[in-house]
C-alpha cells in the first residue's frame, strides 16, 4: 500500500522541478534548437534551389555559347567562301588581262618581226645586189682576161641585143 | 560561471556531504528479500551507499517538516537515533526515535510521525500518531534534482552550440541531442496534434519525454547518483499524469466537449449513460499513463533486485553465475523500456491532447 500512496513531499518537489524545467527548457532549449533546425533546413532548401537555378543558368549559358560558336563558324565559312570566290575572280581577271596583254605583245612582236624581216630582206637585197656587182665584176674581170672570151662575150651581147 | 567551475563546485559539495554525513554503526540482520526490495524501490531519507545496516555508509539527507513552524535538520538524527521495537505487531519490526533536532518525531518505514508520550502508538502494523507535513529532500527528491541538473546541463550545452554557431550542422553533444528533439517533434507531436496548433505543445511533450527518459536511465545506474526508483514512484507519475490531464482539459475545444456531453450519432436517450462514461474517460486516460509508467519502472527494478537477491537468499556466490547474467539481461531490457516508456508517455499525452484540439470533421 505504501508503494501506491503518493507522498506530498515528492509530489511538491516534482511539481516545482518539473515546472521550472518546463519553463527553462521550453524557453532556452526547445525553441532555439528547433528554430535553428528550421532555419538550417530552410537554408538547405534555399541552397538546393539556388544550385538548381545555377545549373539551369549554366545550361542556358552553354546553349548560348553553342549558338555563338555555330554562328561564328557559319560566318567563318561565309568569309572563306567569299574570299575563295574573290580569289578565283581575281585569278580569272588576271588571266583574261594577261591573255589580252599577251596577244598585244605577240601582235607587237609579230609587227616588229615583220618590219625587221622586211628591213633584213631589203638589206639582204641590197647586199645581194652589191655582191652580185662584185661577182659580176669578178666574172667580167675573169671573162675578159683573154681575147676569145672578149669576143665571145661581145658576140653573145650582140646576140642578146638582136634578140631584144 | 563556466561549466567546469560548476562541476568542480558540485563535486566539492558532494564530497563534503559524504564526509560530514557518513557514519558507522553495527547490527547484523537476517536477510529479508521482500523488505530489501521494498526498501530499494521505495523512498528514504538517506542515500545508502555501501555497507550493512548501521556500519554502512550513507548520505544523510535533510529533513524538512512543517509542524506549526518549518523545521530543517539532518536525517542522521533519526538514523542515529534510538531503535524502538514494535511490540504490538504480527511481524517483528522496529522504528527510529529521533534525537537532537529530531526530538519529538519518529521515523517508521521512512515516514515521519509525531511522538506521543515518548513513543509511537501502534495498531497492528500502522501507527496512528499525527504526521507533520513532510517535504524533505528524500532520496527520490535528490535523484530528481540530479536528473534535472543533468538534463539542464545536456540541453543547455546543446542550445549553446546553436547560439554560438548559428544554424549549422550539429557537432558534439548537439549531434546526439538534436535528432532526439527533432524526433519528438516530428514523430510524437506532429502526427498526433494536427495542424499549426502542435507548436504550442512541443514544449510540454518534449519536456515530459526527456524528463522521463533521463530519470528512467538514471534509475538504471545501480550506484550513486543513480538507482533511485523515481519514475517508478507513484507521486512522480501522478504529477506527470495530472499535467497531461490539465493540458488536455484546458486545451479542449468545443468539438471535444461536444463529444463528451453530446456524442454525435448517439440517441438522446442514451446520453445519461454516455455522459458519465465519457466523463470517467477523461480521467482514465491519464490514470492509465500514471499506472503504466509506475508499474513498468517499478517492475523492472523489482526483477533486477530479485535476481540479485538469489545470491543472498542462497548465501552462495556461485549463484551469481546464474543471477548476474540474468540481471544483466533484464538491465539491458530495462534500458529499452526506459526509452519505450518515455516514448509511450509522451506519445499518448500528445494523442490525448491531439484529440482534445481536433477540429470537427463531420
Amino acid at each position: 500500500m505504501n508503494l501506491v500512496t503518493p507522498s506530498y513531499g515528492l509530489l511538491f518537489w516534482t511539481g516545482i522541478t518539473f515546472c521550472l524545467l518546463l519553463l527553462v527548457l521550453a524557453k532556452f532549449v526547445w525553441k532555439p534548437v528547433l528554430n535553428a533546425v528550421n532555419a538550417r533546413s530552410q537554408k538547405i532548401d534555399e541552397a538546393l534551389l539556388e544550385a538548381e537555378k545555377a545549373r539551369q543558368e549554366m545550361k542556358s549559358l552553354h546553349a548560348e555559347n553553342e549558338r555563338i560558336l555555330k554562328e561564328a563558324r557559319a560566318e567563318r565559312d561565309a568569309i572563306l567562301k567569299e574570299a575563295k570566290e574573290a580569289g578565283a575572280k581575281m585569278i580569272e581577271e588576271a588571266r583574261d588581262k594577261s591573255k589580252v596583254e599577251g596577244a598585244k605583245l605577240i601582235e607587237a612582236a609579230k609587227a616588229a618581226i615583220g618590219s625587221e624581216r622586211n628591213a633584213a630582206i631589203a638589206d639582204m637585197k641590197a647586199q645581194i645586189a652589191s655582191f652580185s656587182v662584185d661577182i659580176a665584176e669578178a666574172i667580167v674581170k675573169e671573162s675578159l682576161a683573154s681575147d676569145e672570151k672578149q669576143k665571145a662575150l661581145a658576140s653573145k651581147m650582140v646576140e642578146d641585143i638582136k634578140l631584144n | 560561471m563556466s561549466r567546469t567551475t560548476i562541476i568542480r563546485f558540485l563535486s566539492i559539495v558532494t564530497f563534503l556531504v559524504l564526509v560530514s554525513f557518513a557514519g558507522n554503526a553495527t547490527k547484523e540482520k537476517k536477510f529479508d528479500v521482500t523488505e530489501t526490495i521494498m526498501h530499494h524501490i521505495g523512498d528514504a531519507h538517506e542515500w545508502h551507499l555501501w555497507g550493512e545496516g548501521h556500519s554502512g555508509t550513507s548520505i544523510y539527507l535533510p529533513v524538512i517538516i512543517y509542524d506549526k513552524e518549518l523545521k530543517i535538520f539532518s536525517s542522521s538524527h533519526f538514523y542515529h537515533g534510538r531503535i524502538m521495537p514494535v511490540v504490538d505487531s504480527l511481524k517483528p519490526t522496529e522504528y527510529l526515535l529521533g534525537e537532537g533536532d529530531a526530538k519529538g518525531y519518529a521515523l517508521f518505514h521512512e515516514k515521519i510521525y509525531k511522538v506521543k508520550d515518548g513513543a509511537l502508538q501502534f495498531h497492528g502494523l500502522h501507527p496512528h500518531n499525527a504526521m507533520p507535513m513532510d517535504i524533505s529532500i528524500t532520496k527520490n527528491v535528490l535523484s530528481l534534482f540530479i536528473g534535472a541538473f543533468i538534463l539542464l546541463l545536456v540541453m543547455l550545452s546543446t542550445s549553446l552550440y546553436y547560439k554560438k554557431n548559428g544554424a549549422v550542422a550539429p557537432k558534439g553533444i548537439a549531434k546526439f541531442i538534436e535528432p532526439l528533439i527533432v524526433y519528438v517533434r516530428d514523430e510524437i507531436v506532429k502526427p498526433n496534434i494536427h495542424g499549426a496548433k502542435h507548436t504550442r505543445y512541443i514544449g510540454f511533450i518534449t519536456t515530459v519525454f526527456f524528463f522521463i527518459l533521463v530519470n528512467n536511465l538514471l534509475g538504471m545506474i545501480p550506484v550513486f547518483p543513480g538507482g533511485a526508483n523515481l519514475t517508478g514512484n507513484i507521486s512522480v507519475t501522478l504529477f506527470l499524469a495530472v499535467c497531461t490531464l490539465l493540458v488536455t482539459v484546458f486545451s479542449g475545444n468545443k468539438n471535444y466537449w461536444k463529444h463528451i456531453f453530446a456524442t454525435p450519432g448517439v440517441p438522446w436517450a442514451l446520453l445519461p449513460i454516455m455522459i458519465p462514461i465519457e466523463l470517467v474517460g477523461i480521467f482514465t486516460k491519464p490514470f492509465a499513463l500514471m499506472i503504466r509508467l509506475f508499474a513498468n519502472m517499478t517492475a523492472g527494478h523489482i526483477i533486477v533486485l530479485s535476481l540479485i537477491s538469489i545470491i543472498f537468499i542462497n548465501k552462495s556466490e556461485a549463484w551469481g553465475l546464474l543471477s548476474v547474467p540474468m540481471a544483466l539481461f533484464i538491465s539491458v531490457l530495462e534500458i529499452l523500456v526506459a526509452f519505450l516508456q518515455a516514448y509511450l508517455f509522451a506519445s499518448l499525452s500528445a494523442l490525448f491532447i491531439g484529440a482534445a484540439v481536433e477540429e470537427d470533421h463531420h
